[in-house]
């Protein structure tokens, strides 16, 4: 793909770099080319011979950002596009040609919309990534036939195989001009010439070997889409289109005997704009109907609504994560389908009010009540960072015949409150005020000696005396006092939760 | 005559509601022999119940409370607790450690925190749909607006449907006409302490304000038993530890029947 813009009516644009103490050329509009300059020449040398020349100096940052634009926007074609730096982008279209049309169409309609945009672009089908990045760059030919890539590479220059500068001039002058002179040669002979790297190059090229890619967004398992020659914006088609997708991949998923874990539907709207909207399970799914009302869900309480504007010419829908899931079988175990229930139940309340607001709670190894419990998503089997189901405790079982020894509420951070009356200085208060209010002190128990975790980097804080605590009138607190009677601060009280 | 005629249709009334329940498990015992017998066996299970607090201070005594009855009535199963975010700032945050305590195992509760009034009964219809459930609490804060006689309806019949109760306690509340099977105020009680002087298992005053099978207008005190998962009464014997002022309430018969009429 060539990013320069070309204007007829300008002067000839060449963009330079600086290159070993000099401003070379590295890019070359149509009307540079025309008047005899190759990328490689100094800037110099350039002028001299065009004096009217428009310079400007390579912006790798810039034409990186303008290919992860493009990047994005050939997103429409399939979800599996890969960045080729630095001017190159691969497409992975197996499964998406027949929603165009044909091979032919798909690529016409992919030019065209980028050659609308102000690129100028060739565009190149081959059977394997390699083998259309090397025609892209150096050949003439527009769709390799299925199973062509080996003949359709033949003619190619040695220059496509991307060998060190040495290398190449090597193999040219050993009169080797084209990949298929090295084709028809053993490959042994190269390899203990030039490194097994470069039969794998040219196996590559050939489409026998494939290259690993990266993609620039995560690889569906599955996705499935639809195109409207005349965009839609009713919510009501939307939803309708959605449904029909869901219904289309959950059939494929049972297929397969897998239930996805996350959903991604991306719109895309006739401007260009994209939306991506996702929706994950804290089970493996498979029932287009549950699916179609956490959707649902999902659309409704959008923070950010779907905006249609002129309509959506494009609805995809992706599953990204998925599970083996074995055939259902009703009355076999009523006890998992129930526990299913429930973790559907809290997806869609996941769904609707967000995962953080959603919770259950795993017991922190620690005796700081501060720590001793964390709030985690209810939603998603998968674990919160840092959580270690072997180190996480589990509840332990309350000693029979003991009265509750921790509150059911606690203040976070604790209530400072007054002490108005302590018969003895180290122990519990006989009277104190909480919020305006005063509490006559009936029983207490404790102290209960709560230190800091002083292996931990904020435990400058001191000890803490815990007392449990009943009011005249039966209401049970938990206070404590942090720091001592006769240390350098006069300690201090709190309140810190409340009893049943 | 219009006395007795409305005398007579009450207690046909009553009759009828009760000897409608033949089903087993639609009614489940709270395990205070008084309360359950007054209410002709224990509570109603598929149906929406409400429990105020006696005052802000008795907030946690209400929540724990309905907390209890829903361990009596769940067996086991999962418990959904939705709660207006206003409601842990204003009494505290719910702590795990002090759930399993009650003898709740915090792996058996979902919690949702709900942003405001509307979005609590929205979660708590939602949960009251998912029959697997144990039970499903829900707390707002105050009076919202959205918690008509409308809104009650539809969790009580979202809760009759799955089979399941739902207990709403009306944090910071004042009753207004509602579908609850039930109406509750809750206050602490002293507990009975332990030799040491210190604070013993949970005691609660339990007023019952309405009441669909009309027992409404009684009290009782109860305490939590947490390894029998079942209240306890507290009889005149245990009398000693209660405050004295408790006793003539208690004695009085029905207190504050009149403002349970009235909400209803």
């Amino acid at each position: 793909m060539r990013t320069t813009a070309d204007a007829r009516d300008k002067p000839a644009l060449v963009v330079v770099e600086k290159q070993k103490g000099a401003m070379r050329l590295v890019t070359l509009s149509r009307a540079a080319r025309r008047a005899g300059l190759t990328p490689g020449i100094s800037l110099a040398d350039a002028r001299a011979r065009i004096p009217d020349l428009w310079v400007e100096e390579i912006d790798h940052r810039a034409d990186a950002a303008l290919l992860e634009a493009v990047a994005k926007d050939c997103d429409r074609v399939t979800p599996v596009v890969m960045i080729d730096a630095p001017d190159g982008l691969l497409l992975e279209i197996t499964g998406s040609e027949h929603l165009f049309g044909d091979e032919a169409k798909l690529r016409l309609g992919l030019s065209q919309r980028l050659r609308r945009a102000g690129l100028h672009v060739r565009t190149v089908i081959a059977g394997a990534p390699d083998t259309a990045r090397a025609l892209a760059r150096h050949g003439n030919v527009a769709i390799v036939p299925p199973d062509g890539d080996a003949a359709a590479v033949r003619s190619l220059p040695i220059a496509a195989l991307n060998l060190p500068e040495r290398d190449r001039i090597a193999i040219s002058r050993a009169g080797l001009k084209t990949i298929g002179a090295l084709a028809d040669r053993p490959a042994q002979l190269f390899s203990a010439r030039f490194g097994q790297q470069m039969t794998l190059s040219l196996s590559r090229l050939q489409g026998i070997a494939h290259a690993p890619l990266t993609p620039v967004r995560r690889v569906p398992t599955l996705w499935v889409e639809r195109r409207f020659p005349e965009p839609i914006g009713r919510m009501e088609d939307i939803e309708a289109v959605l449904a029909d997708l869901l219904r289309e991949a959950t059939s494929e998923l049972s297929a397969r005997r897998e239930g996805g874990r996350l959903f991604e539907a991306a719109f895309f709207r006739a401007d260009g704009a994209v939306r991506h909207i996702a929706v994950e399970t804290g089970r493996p799914l498979r029932e287009a109907t549950v699916l179609i009302r956490l959707f649902r869900e999902r659309l409704e309480t959008l923070a950010d609504p779907l905006d249609p504007g002129f309509g959506f010419d494009q609805v995809r829908l992706c599953v990204h994560v998925a599970e083996p899931l074995g055939v259902a079988q009703p009355g076999l175990d009523g006890h998992a389908i129930e526990a299913d229930e429930v973790a559907d139940l809290a997806d869609r309340l996941a769904t609707r009010f967000g995962p953080g607001r959603v919770l259950r709670f795993v017991r922190e190894n620690t005796h700081n009540p501060d720590r001793a419990v964390r709030a985690i998503p209810a939603s998603f089997n998968s674990r919160p960072p840092g959580f270690d189901p072997m180190t996480s405790a589990v509840w332990p079982t309350p000693e029979e015949g003991e009265p509750p020894l921790r509150p059911t509420h606690i203040f976070d951070p604790p209530h400072p409150i007054a002490i108005k009356f302590a018969e003895v200085p180290d122990g519990p208060p006989r009277r104190f005020s909480w919020r305006r209010k005063e509490y006559d002190v009936a029983r207490a128990e404790g102290p209960e000696r709560i230190a800091p975790e002083w292996w931990r980097s904020d435990a400058a804080a001191d000890a803490r005396d815990y007392y449990r605590i009943e009011d005249s009138e039966g209401r049970r607190f938990w206070l404590f006092r942090s720091g001592v009677y006769g240390g350098a601060a006069p300690p201090a009280w709190y309140l810190h939760g409340v009893f049943a | 005559m219009a006395n007795v005629d409305l005398e007579a249709l009450r207690s046909q009334v009553s009759r009828l509601e009760r000897g409608s329940s033949p089903i087993a498990g639609a009614r489940f015992a709270t395990g205070s022999l008084a309360i359950d017998a007054a209410l002709g066996g224990g509570m109603v299970r598929a149906a929406l119940h409400e429990v105020f607090a006696d005052g802000m201070a008795n907030e946690p005594a209400a929540a724990a409370f309905a907390i209890a009855l829903a361990l009596r009535a769940s067996q086991g199963r999962p418990i959904v607790w939705v709660r207006q975010d206003f409601v842990g700032l204003e009494m505290g945050e719910i702590y795990a450690p002090g759930l399993a305590e009650l003898g709740l195992s915090p792996e058996r509760l979902i919690l949702v925190r709900a942003r405001d009034g509307p979005a609590v009964l929205r979660a708590g219809e939602e949960a009251a749909r998912c029959p697997p459930l144990g039970a499903v609490l829900i707390e707002p804060w105050g009076n919202p607006k959205t918690l008509d006689l409308v809104a009650t309806r539809r969790l009580a019949l979202a809760a009759a449907r799955s089979n399941l109760p739902l207990f709403m306690v009306r944090a910071g509340g004042t009753p207004t006409p509602s579908a609850a099977a039930s109406r509750w105020s809750i206050r602490s009680a002293l507990s009975r302490p332990f030799a040491t002087e210190a604070p013993g298992h949970p005691c609660f005053v339990a007023d019952l304000l309405r009441d669909r099978a009309g027992a409404a207008g009684q009290g009782w005190v109860v305490e939590w038993n947490r390894d029998r998962l079942a209240f306890n009464d507290i009889s005149a014997g245990d009398g000693a530890a209660l405050p004295g002022r408790l006793v003539p309430d208690l004695a009085g018969g029905p207190h504050r029947a009149d403002d349970g009429r009235r909400a209803g």
